[in-house]
């Protein structure tokens, strides 16, 4: 389980304005194309400067790939990336904060300790 | 030697900006009173006639990434631009350019390497929310010299409570042997019990309305060894998920020093999260 690639999954997407867009609008296929072309990009480096072993579980591309917030604070991907991610996607769908409350209310059954988060 | 004009600690609520701008319809009922607090918040500041502001906040997941995580850090630059793409998004902030005080930001990663405490640095820093809530609601005009100093309460593992206590108080001790005669006022901002991405997020309160009325307290009465008898990395779990953010409050309570009362107290029970203003005068207050 790679808990960075989620993070990294969830950080590179989201301060893309296309690739918020691109994820919305196929989750599968951007999961895809990330996993392929820009995980083991190295953030501050030239593309030649590769990272060569980084890759998701097959549980964590599917959860990616269903939008489902639910299992990746589960996985222990970081909240604050899942939560800023998604209301870029979702929250124009909804009346105020009703986005942020239905986000909550999906993992009511959840208890304290949460998932660990450390990468 | 610089003087401590004054030490503020605060929470940083990205809302702020577009709750108080906003007008008719789209005002909150809150919004009015909200504005009032801050504005008697901001007089405190104004009052003490700053020069620089030492700037304690944390980096969103924006320029600083879990390749390459500092645990403090300190912006040493001539200038810093401010606001990202995701906060002008979500909470419609507004992109700003604030000048940086490079002498003292040099003389705190100096002094502060030499107290053992290895204080990572950026030439180059793009500023958060953390930073710039509270420049829009202490000193709008944006027109003070900044030292930023970055502190990790975000991706684990987190330095302990203790060590945010004692570079609150190693910065108080740095401020104060600059060679200068500004007037440096320090500032820092953190969370009481927050939740993001939980189930316990946008409630009609905080996510733990007793932790924050004993964080009030401890922070106003600056009980400091009250806080850390009852305060751990693992005890912040259970106020809220991102409550570890109340570590840049502890810092800040070591700015000001133990037992020191704040002269300015101020709280404001807003859903999801509880606001709250502290302003401490270590020489007197200012007539």
């Amino acid at each position: 389980m790679s808990k960075y690639l989620l993070d990294k999954f969830l950080y590179t997407v989201d301060r893309d304005p296309a690739l918020v867009e691109r994820y919305r609008a196929d989750p599968a296929g951007t999961v895809e194309w990330w996993e392929a072309e820009m995980a083991n990009t190295i953030l501050n480096c030239t593309p030649a400067e590769r990272t060569t072993w980084l890759s998701f579980t097959a549980e964590e591309r599917t959860a990616l790939a269903q939008h489902d917030h639910v299992t990746l604070f589960g996985m222990g991907a970081h909240p604050f990336l899942t939560l800023t991610l998604f209301i870029a996607m979702f929250e124009r769908d909804h009346g105020p904060l009703e986005y942020q409350k239905a986000y909550g209310k999906a993992m009511e059954h959840l208890s304290l300790p949460y998932p660990d988060i450390a990468t | 030697m610089a003087e401590i004009a004054a030490v503020i600690a605060s929470t940083h609520h990205p809302f702020y900006y577009r709750a108080s701008t906003a007008t008719g319809a789209e005002r909150p009922p809150f919004a009015d009173e909200w504005v009032a607090k801050i504005e008697r918040f901001r007089e405190t500041l104004t009052r003490a006639e700053p020069d620089v502001l030492v700037m304690v906040g944390s980096d969103h997941f924006h320029q600083l990434w879990l390749d390459n995580m500092p645990q403090f850090l300190v912006g040493k630059a001539p200038f810093f631009d401010a606001n990202w793409h995701n906060e002008e998004r979500e909470f419609g902030l507004p992109r700003m350019t604030l000048r940086g005080e490079e002498d003292l930001a040099a003389h705190i990663l100096r002094d502060g390497l030499d107290r053992d405490f290895d204080l990572a640095f950026s030439n180059e820093l793009r500023i958060d929310h953390s930073i710039t809530c509270p420049i829009i609601t202490l000193r709008p005009q944006a027109d003070l010299p900044i030292v930023p100093i970055y502190t990790n309460i975000f991706a684990p593992p987190l330095p302990q409570p203790r060590r945010f206590v004692a570079l609150g108080r190693a910065i108080r001790e740095m401020v104060e042997s600059w060679e200068s005669d500004k007037r440096v006022a320090i500032i820092g901002t953190g969370h009481l019990s927050l939740e993001l991405g939980g189930p316990r997020q946008f409630g009609e309160h905080g996510p733990d309305p007793e932790f924050d009325r004993k964080a009030v307290d401890w922070i106003a009465t600056g009980d400091i060894d009250g806080c850390l008898a009852e305060v751990s990395l693992d005890s912040l779990h259970a106020p809220g998920n991102a409550t570890h953010g109340f570590m840049d409050f502890m810092l800040m309570m070591g700015v000001a020093g133990e037992g020191q009362k704040a002269d300015h107290v101020d709280s404001l029970d807003l859903f999801h999260t509880m606001e709250a203003y502290f302003t401490w005068y270590p020489k007197g207050a200012p007539v």
